[in-house]
């Protein structure tokens, strides 16, 4: 981290080069250069979210058409009375918390024990790493399949082999499954941004710790945990992010079932609009989710975005 | 300071990685090794490990299943949308870490923020606005919104690339005599061109494994690699081998390009705060 000129100084140790820099010759004018991305960005955030505020008062359904007009706060009304919704978000957060949680822990674990020199250590941290690269249809079936089904999959096989009765997983324990598939894919993801931070370490530091008799347990929590703090943020805020809106696992695997099991909020909005045809009712469900990511990226870019080096 | 004392492999620490490493990596070997068995093998309990391998997947998946078809679109939505976020991105991120001003870092951040609105919540407007535009299960769609969707980390990746770089250096050119044409050109080009690359990279990944907005806004026609990877998840217990198959060749171009770019991507993937 040390290596960047413009972190420790702030402005006022930029300042001076940026007068240089600023306006060489004629002038630079960097709105043009900037336009572009602002315009498209504000277009691509103010447009759909004035339609879905809109839609999310309306009684619109797309497969009747007499449907029609200001449904004032129905929506919501329904909305908030289906338990449907309470669970979605249940299990939204479940998911968030429980795999943020787990990828973490490990995550700090693996990168702590693969920051000690070892044979084969670069091979090795390909492989951990190869997960997060498999799109997430992919993990899915092979997981659902392959893996985990209860008649011809390998975990089944092993269980048999030991005389256990196979267990149908997606079945039985759906989110439980569901948030393995997405620990697999989060794991190598935490598991490169807190190695990554491990490797600007200062080695006498740690060899200085072990010199006075510190054990690796003591070094992990004493010095290479509190190192890690800031990648560790920003890794919650990347996941959160992602997991806030997982689709694709639930969607090919146990689609939001058995009941509503495994429905998170996004598989609610997605069952209401594209499979109900109910375009209010999921656009009420969407201004719910934009509310809700609104407080968590509020509470986030205030505790991030402070780390964050400009 | 670092002659005399020899590292020391630890062992216990070599054991503990490796095999966290190799549980990882097993279900992509398994898959692997599914995807050169044939359909009975890869039912088959208890499970076959020695077999005597079959190309017969691979080629079902070209002939029947029009592997290509799907591949193609999501050759041509991942660079498009990317080649299109750089053009876009690419002038931004300069101009703010060429020329920062007290509002860059607002700028910043805000760019950020539109990235955690959760694309569910704009579900239904976009279908809705693709459909009338006549835009569903068409390429063009998904290479707008894949671009929409990366560009704040590719602007972020690329101003955190730009901003380490000498600033000073165009003034110096200036004063030799160059105008802005050369200075672009042979100053400035090569120094930004491994940013652009890596940026390139990971947003190549994002878009290659995107699957939310390609699922929902595509049937057949525009269909990119996931959409048809999730069409096998219909028939339950079928065809195992030959997902399988098609579940490599679909992963296999990223998982070299991530496994080549992993350092790169950390920057990008952490808007800059790690590297």
């Amino acid at each position: 981290m040390s290596a960047t000129p413009m972190s420790a100084g702030g402005p006022a140790a930029s300042g001076a080069t940026a007068q240089i820099v600023k306006r060489p010759g004629g002038g630079v004018r960097t709105l043009p250069l900037l336009a572009p991305s602002v315009a498209l960005l504000l277009i691509w955030m103010i447009v759909p979210l004035a339609m879905t505020l809109f839609f999310a008062f309306r009684r619109y359904n797309l497969l009747n058409p007499m449907i029609h007009g200001w449904a004032g706060i129905n929506n919501f009304k329904y909305l908030f009375q289906d338990p449907a919704l309470l669970h979605s978000l249940l299990v939204s957060v479940i998911i968030v918390v429980g795999v943020i949680v787990i990828t973490i822990v490990l995550g700090s674990i693996l990168s702590a024990v693969f920051s000690q020199p070892f044979a084969g250590q670069g091979v090795a941290r390909v492989l951990m790493i190869s997960p997060f690269f498999v799109m997430p249809t992919v993990s899915a079936l092979v997981w659902k399949n392959l893996l985990l089904d209860p008649v011809n999959g390998l975990v089944a096989a092993i269980f048999r082999m030991v005389g256990l009765q196979p267990v149908a997983w997606f079945s039985v324990f759906p989110l439980a499954s569901i948030m393995a598939i997405l620990c697999w894919e989060w794991l190598p993801y935490a598991f490169l941004i807190l190695f990554t931070s491990l490797q600007s370490m200062d080695e006498e530091q740690l060899e200085a710790a072990r010199l006075d008799g510190a054990s690796p347990v003591d070094i992990f929590l004493n010095i290479q945990l509190p190192h890690m703090s800031r990648a560790i943020s920003v890794t919650i805020m990347i996941e959160m992010i992602f997991l806030l809106s997982v689709f694709a696992e639930i969607y090919v695997t146990t689609a939001g079932g058995p009941g509503y099991a495994t429905t998170n909020l996004t598989f609610l909005i997605y069952q209401r609009a594209l499979l109900a045809f109910n375009v209010g009712g999921a656009s009420a469900a969407g201004v719910i989710a934009i509310v809700l990511a609104n407080i968590v990226s509020a509470f986030l870019t205030r505790s991030v975005g402070k780390r964050l080096e400009i | 300071m670092s002659y005399g004392v020899a590292k020391k492999t630890s062992p216990v620490a070599g054991t503990v990685a490796w095999i966290s490493a190799l549980v990882m990596f097993f279900p992509i070997a398994w898959m692997v090794l599914a995807s050169f068995k044939t359909e009975v093998q890869a039912v088959q309990t208890p499970p076959l490990i020695i077999f005597k391998p079959t190309l017969i997947n691979y080629r079902d998946i070209f002939a029947e299943a029009s592997y290509l078809h799907f591949a193609a679109n999501s050759v041509v939505i991942a660079v498009g949308a990317t080649l299109l976020t750089l053009v876009i991105g690419v002038p931004a991120a300069f101009a703010m870490a060429f020329y920062p001003t007290n509002r860059t870092r607002g700028l910043l951040l805000w760019m950020l923020s539109t990235k955690m609105l959760p694309a569910v919540g704009v579900l239904v407007p976009i279908y809705l606005l693709c459909r009338d535009l006549d835009l569903l299960d068409s390429r063009t769609a998904l290479i707008i919104i894949n671009m929409m969707s990366n560009l704040p980390i590719a602007v972020w990746m690329l101003f955190t690339f730009f901003r380490d770089l000498p600033k000073d250096i165009i003034e110096a050119s200036r004063i030799d005599g160059a105008n802005l044409r050369q200075v672009l050109l042979h100053v400035l080009l090569p120094l930004v061109m491994p940013g652009i690359a890596s940026t390139g990279l990971l947003g190549i990944i994002l878009c290659w494994n995107e699957a939310f907005w390609s699922l929902n806004l595509t049937a057949h026609n525009a269909a990119p690699l996931p959409a048809f990877i999730a069409s096998f998840s219909a028939p339950q217990g079928l065809f195992w081998a030959k997902l399988s198959a098609a579940s490599v060749l679909a992963i296999a171009p990223i998982l070299i390009f991530g496994w080549i770019s992993q350092k790169q991507l950390v920057s990008g993937l952490t808007f800059g705060a790690v590297k």
